[in-house]
């Protein structure tokens, strides 16, 4: 359903291809674990398929196609007709990425607003729903607060509502855990999987964590320097990573056993 | 300051032709700005008189030049005297904190909510009209700001570990307060300095417009040129005209200031 | 609502102080108000006795609070110029004064919020045409930043008065008893005042905004498919405007210093010209009562900014008092 091809990204305040020629495809309910440390380009290949490059301050080329659609060279017009119905988008931080000025329950329900032709009823108790289905308690009540008087997880589940609201067909999560601690992280993990699987939602997770892209995806790209280097099965890549880069990563992850080592 | 924004060359051209135009005017200017010539009165501006005459025959472009001079001599007197006092207790209130600096800032920001030109007036009431009792109020009324702004620059680098290092190298106090944190406090600064200026431009030429305040300032020469609006109105928009330069040439400086530093302007 | 108790709490307080410092500054210039209203040949029998009538023989504090108190029931003293009293004389000339004020105030708000909002549409636009747009943008905002307000007044009276003939500078002011030629009469030094406090407000909420515009709630927005006018009205503009807010509480305190001087240049028959009248005549009961009213609508104009800054910002509510 989505297919990237020879994805070249480069900023102009900067001598190096933030992305160079990556090819990736996504299929239909699928999750692909994105991975690979701060600056390897995963971040801006999301961003090229969430059409949020700033197109001027950047030279781009290659293909992003949604369902036979294109996206990368795509007016801005069409391409708000994709944003937040075909796609949503879950940020690494959601103290910062929520207004923090606007109730959540109107940041929820303003992609209907924008996508559909809801009443302002419907449009309510569409997001009240669609935060309960993030396991938010008293829904109704989230609906009413703004993000400084919610928690960190319970924001970032608001988020995940909020690119849901819509039942996009891809889900775009940029770090989504990352800024949460552990038995959170785990949550919305476990989150993530069950929307996957009632919805069929296809996914793009990105993360330099390892661990937690194994728990979730079922196949896993790497990439350094804007270069994809592996790609294939998570299992298989774990099991037996051919490039040495991925070799690094996994040796980097913090295991048991070799802590009893210690 | 190796890449000086274009706003601030320009800001520095328009002062420096306007700073040589004023000092020369205060030893020599056309014609004797208090000459009067029934001969030549209300001439509209011309090779001899480039800013015409009034409706006494003096030449406009004399009367604005020295007037300009006041204006500018108070401006820059009350700046260079607020900022020094407005620094000294900045810093030493932002350096040292405590109780003494949380009163006096209560005292500030009540001062700074009040306009300025209010309180140059009553600044003035109090004290009695005059160029030294104008630059005295104004000073006064403009110390607050600068104390401002160098107490919250003095408050954000006193625990930088540049200033604790010099702390643990032996520096004094007033060696700390001087040499090692002036300079720099001087980018924002800078920006205040031109703000202030304009500002106490701008309360200068309204208080003697308002008739309180030095004679002979461009405030009060407006207000004559505004008695002769109907026959000529060329004074009235020379006189002021000269103002919003003034004004004008120091604001492009504080916007290319302001602008230099990341990019960004606040 | 605990939050505006606090902030009332507060103004009540600082008028307190200001109202004390007022009546010291004028006590100790003002001299013996005695020998003011009857003048330095009066006997000594007649200034002992309206000295008594005055209640000046009585200590400081006492006399400070019975003048408190007048100010709220409305004596305000007696003029020493006039002999009445001010609160007849402040009162005549209050209504023209704050018309002024709140009509170029209004102004203000309503020309400079669409006007900055105008400003960052093309932001972030590159190449040489946008740059030089910019750079006469911004050239020109510096440019009406410079006038003073009782030049600009000068400039609409030459060009409206003389020039075009909408009105006749110079001729008899219209009373409020005229309402409608009241008004457009005071248009014109309205709009003298608001002139450069737009262009300042213009280019401080233009800052404000570019600032916002990089916050990444604006990427979520678009994210969500927003296009640029619904991010700028329904996502940046709330988060621009609680120090806007702040600014324009202090223009609320700037607008009426600009009238008290651009009614003399229109002849506006307001506190401008009592003021200064008893600033040069030394009629300190005027002065006096002048400043504190306006020392008040400058702590007042502060709280209701701060109040307005707290409906917008609800993060502020928690904050106490942002000190």
């Amino acid at each position: 359903m989505l297919e990237i091809r020879d994805l070249h990204v480069k900023f102009h305040n900067r001598d190096r291809e933030a992305v160079s020629g990556v090819n990736l495809t996504i299929q239909d309910g699928e999750i692909l674990g994105l991975v690979g440390e701060s600056g390897s380009g995963k971040t801006v290949t999301a961003m090229s398929v969430a059409g949020l490059l700033p197109r001027r301050s950047c030279d781009y080329s290659g293909e992003v196609l949604l369902d036979g659609v294109e996206l990368l060279h795509a007016k801005r017009d069409l391409l708000r007709t994709v944003q937040g119905k075909s796609i949503g988008v879950v940020f690494q931080e959601p103290m910062t990425a929520m207004n923090p000025l606007m109730k959540v329950g109107e940041q929820v329900s303003e992609t209907l607003l924008l996508h559909t032709d809801l009443s302002k009823e419907d449009r309510y108790w569409c997001a009240v729903n669609a935060l309960g289905e993030v396991e938010l308690d008293n829904p109704e009540e989230v609906y009413h607060k703004y993000p400084f008087e919610l928690s960190g997880g319970m924001l970032q589940r608001a988020m995940i509502a909020a690119a849901i609201v819509c039942r996009p067909k891809l889900l775009l999560l940029d770090e989504p855990t990352t800024a949460l601690d552990v038995t959170i992280q785990a949550q919305i993990l476990k989150l993530l999987k069950r929307l996957n699987e009632s919805h069929g939602t296809s996914m793009l997770f990105i993360s330099h964590n390892l661990n937690v892209v194994r728990k979730l995806c079922t196949r896993v790209a790497v990439m350094q320097r804007g270069v994809l280097v592996e790609e294939g099965l998570t299992q298989e890549v774990y099991a037996n990573p051919q490039h040495p880069y991925t070799q690094h990563l996994i040796a980097a992850i913090p295991r048991r056993d070799r802590r009893e080592d210690v | 300051m190796k890449h000086m924004s274009p706003y601030f060359k320009a800001g520095v051209l328009l002062t420096a032709v306007l700073l040589v135009l004023i000092i020369i005017g205060q030893f020599w200017t056309p014609y004797d700005p208090e000459a009067m010539s029934s001969a030549e009165k209300l001439q509209a501006p011309s090779a001899a008189h480039w800013m015409g005459t009034d409706n006494f025959g003096r030449d406009i472009f004399s009367r604005v030049i020295r007037g300009a001079g006041t204006t500018l001599g108070i401006a820059l007197a009350t700046v260079i005297l607020s900022c020094t006092a407005g620094t000294v207790i900045g810093a030493l209130t932002g350096y040292f904190g405590g109780r003494v600096d949380a009163i006096l800032m209560r005292f500030n920001d009540a001062l700074t909510a009040f306009p300025s030109i209010l309180l140059g007036l009553v600044f003035v009431s109090v004290l009695g009209g005059g160029t030294w009792n104008v630059i005295l109020a104004l000073s006064i009324v403009f110390t607050p700001s600068f104390a401002r702004v160098t107490r919250s620059a003095y408050a954000s680098v006193r625990d930088a570990n540049y200033i604790k290092s010099a702390r643990l190298m032996g520096a004094g106090k007033v060696r700390i307060l001087t040499i090692h944190i002036l300079p720099n406090i001087m980018q924002v600064l800078l920006p205040a300095l031109t703000i202030g200026f304009n500002n106490a431009v701008l309360a200068e030429a309204s208080m003697s417009y308002l008739g309180i305040g030095s004679m002979g300032s461009l405030g009060y020469i407006l207000s004559d040129a505004q008695s002769m609006l109907y026959s000529a109105p060329w004074y009235a928009l020379c006189a002021g005209g000269t103002i919003v330069l003034m004004i004008f040439g120091v604001g492009l400086m504080g916007e290319g200031l302001q602008r230099g530093e990341g990019g960004r302007y606040a | 609502m605990r939050y505006a108790v606090r902030k009332v709490l507060t103004l009540l307080m600082t008028m307190l102080i200001v109202s004390f410092l007022a009546f010291l500054a004028f006590e100790l210039v003002s001299g013996d108000a005695a020998v003011a209203l009857l003048g330095t040949n009066a006997t000594q029998e007649r200034l002992e006795a309206l000295r008594e009538e005055l209640g000046l023989n009585r200590p400081f504090m006492t006399r400070y609070f019975s003048w408190l108190a007048g100010f709220f029931t409305g004596d305000l003293g007696v003029s020493f110029s006039y002999k009445i009293p001010v609160s007849g004389l402040v009162g005549q000339k209050i209504p023209a004064t704050l018309t002024l004020s709140l009509m170029s105030f209004v102004l203000i708000v309503a020309a400079s919020i669409p006007l900055g909002m105008w400003s960052v549409r093309w932001e972030g636009r590159k190449g040489r045409v946008w740059r030089t747009i910019d750079a006469v943008r911004t050239t020109f905002n510096q440019l009406f930043m410079s006038i003073p307000p009782f030049f600009s007044g000068i400039l609409i009276s030459w060009v409206f008065g003389i020039l075009l003939r909408w009105f006749q500078p110079g001729g008899a002011f219209p009373t409020p008893a005229e309402p409608g030629r009241f008004l457009w009469h005071l248009l014109f030094p309205a709009v003298a005042i608001a002139l450069p406090r737009v262009a300042m407000t213009v280019r401080m909420l233009r800052s404000t905004i570019i600032f916002q515009m990089n916050s990444d709630y604006v990427r979520t927005a678009i994210s969500r498919g927003n296009d640029r006018s619904n991010v700028l009205w329904r996502h940046v503009l709330r988060n621009a405007l609680p120090p806007v807010v702040a600014f324009l509480a202090q223009t609320m305190a700037e607008v009426v210093a600009g009238s008290i001087v651009v009614e003399q240049v229109f002849g506006v028959p307001g506190l401008g010209r009592l003021l200064l009248g008893g600033i040069s005549g030394r009629d300190w009961p005027v002065v006096q009562s002048i400043i504190v009213i306006l020392a008040f609508w400058v702590v007042l104009a502060g709280t209701l900014g701060d109040l307005v800054s707290q409906r917008i910002d609800p993060r502020l509510r928690l904050g106490g008092d942002g000190e």
